[in-house]
């Protein structure tokens, strides 16, 4: 089988396979997903859904509107599911303060959302919530962007330096977790390539681990050693990026 | 002749409809589709007014306080009922539409009364209490109207705040301070011009009914600042007690309901 570039061949994906289930075993799990299921509008999104995201960089895959999103959203208890149980390092989200949860696992939106003022209010904005002095400088840097942006107004940006604006912000909570929702969806490949660079950088400096959501397989294999792949609402497929992309070609 | 030495016969109400006629044709030439709207004003407003002449003319007969307070509650019941059609976008409009209504008339008409502006008469205190129930209703209506539109058309922005560990206040705070600048604003506007090029409906009714001018112009100006008062509580209530329904307890936005 000819590998497709940035999609797994449904007949790899068909199917609730588990890669390497007994490495799944060994990893210190940072969340769980326990027969989910969660509508919107009245139309099912997550149906059944059952999967385990280990700690350190992690990407979730799948087709437009499988709901790798609405995951996302689940795990920073952004919204509840209708049943079943969403687990953060063995404990029930539902049993911890949401807004504690949403500083400890930060969730950065796939279209930039900024508040009205400077990149600095921005940043700040997020510091004061979580009870910190932000050094906007260094947060700058480790979202790789200059000095300068610190008193640029936050709508004049490009959507590029918005979602770098978006990521410091986020790191100014000092999370442990880092949801990305799509982060090099809107990007020129230079840039996306420097994103990129920031977020693995990111995880060496600093030791967060990273949930990130993509459609590119590509992009999973340099930015993930665990790879989630989600149809229709439900997990297909799951285990080790490396052996997963491998069985593909 | 009236007390006031003004009298309008059956005739002269029938006459300015003609001006209601130049509305409807405005409709229809340029299409804005509030023929159905302004016919159903027009037959609401006599039939309204009407009725409520006569229980006012009830009210001021008996001099009873009770139905003072009977009559306003009515109004409070109708005004919220009104303003929740304007306040679609809303969940669960009714109750904070009614709590705001009511404590802008209560604590509007309690003031005027203690500080010995109107006395705690039927004759003051129907008149006035309409006034600023209706004006609260409007300013209330509008903020609320605001509010779904800004919590519908933010939710991006909203939910990315909520995102960062922020509370449902502190996310939906910039769009209450719109939606409660919307609810007030007219009324500010229009008493900043006040005298200028808008003359309000009580000063017009006093000096056509023979009034001296001045006068007219104090009792304006307490009403004009008493309903700045009044329309500020009321917008700034249902707009605090309302954003409440867009969230959860466990601050997360709630889906829009289902149109």
């Amino acid at each position: 089988m000819k590998p497709c570039p940035g999609r797994l061949p449904n007949a790899i994906l068909r199917g609730p396979r588990v890669f390497a289930s007994a490495q799944v075993d060994n990893r210190r799990m940072l969340f769980e997903l326990d027969q989910i299921d969660l509508s919107r509008g009245g139309e099912p999104v997550l149906r059944g859904l059952s999967a385990r995201i280990p700690e350190g960089a992690s990407c979730i895959a799948g087709p437009s509107g499988s709901g790798k999103s609405t995951l996302l959203r689940l795990l920073d208890r952004l919204v509840d599911p209708e049943a079943g149980t969403v687990r953060y390092r063995g404990e029930d989200v539902r049993d911890r303060d949401p807004q504690a949860l949403r500083r400890e696992v930060c969730l950065v939106p796939q279209l930039p959302a900024l508040l009205e003022g400077t990149v600095a209010d921005n940043i700040h904005f997020a510091a004061e919530l979580a009870g910190r002095e932000p050094d906007v400088g260094r947060l700058l840097e480790l979202a790789g962007l200059g000095p300068s942006f610190a008193e640029r107004d936050a709508a004049r940006l490009s959507v590029g330096e918005q979602q770098r604006a978006m990521l410091a912000r986020a790191l100014a909570l000092e999370p442990r977790v880092l949801l990305l929702d799509e982060p090099t969806s809107a990007l020129d490949p230079e840039t996306k390539a420097a994103v990129e660079g920031t977020l693995l950088e990111l995880r060496r400096r600093l030791g967060i681990s990273l949930v990130l959501v993509t459609h590119d397989l590509d992009q999973a294999r340099r930015m993930s050693k665990w790879l989630l792949r989600i149809e229709n609402g439900r997990a297909v497929v799951a285990g080790p990026t490396s052996e997963l992309l491998a069985a593909v070609g | 002749m009236g007390a006031l030495g003004i009298e309008v016969t059956i005739g002269e109400v029938i006459a300015s409809l003609a001006l209601v006629t130049i509305a409807v044709a405005v409709s229809f030439w340029r299409r804005t589709g509030l023929e159905g709207d302004i016919a159903v004003a027009v037959v609401r407003s006599a039939i309204q007014l009407i009725a409520i002449g006569y229980v006012i003319q009830a009210i001021f007969d008996s001099d009873s306080l009770l139905l003072v307070f009977a009559l306003i509650a009515v109004m409070v019941v109708f005004g919220a009922f009104t303003a929740r059609q304007r306040a679609k976008r809303v969940p669960k409009a009714l109750g904070p539409l009614l709590i705001a209504l009511g404590v802008a008339g209560a604590a509007t008409l309690g003031l005027v009364v203690a500080l010995g502006i109107f006395e705690p008469e039927p004759r003051y205190l129907v008149p006035v209490g309409g006034m600023v129930i209706g004006n609260s209703m409007t300013a209330a209506a509008v903020a609320l109207n605001r509010l779904g539109d800004e919590i519908g058309d933010r939710a991006r922005e909203i939910e990315a705040t909520l995102a960062l560990g922020a509370s449902s206040t502190v996310a939906a705070a910039p769009s209450l301070r719109r939606a409660l600048r919307s609810g007030t604003i007219a009324l500010v506007d229009s008493t900043k011009t006040t005298g200028l090029i808008f003359f309000p409906g009580t000063m017009v009714g006093m000096l056509i009914a023979g009034a001296d001018p001045v006068d007219a112009v104090r009792l304006q100006l307490v009403l004009l600042w008493v309903l700045l008062g009044s329309v500020a509580i009321s917008a700034l209530i249902a707009t605090t007690l309302a954003y409440r329904g867009f969230f959860t307890a466990a601050h997360q936005l709630r889906e829009p309901p289902q149109p």
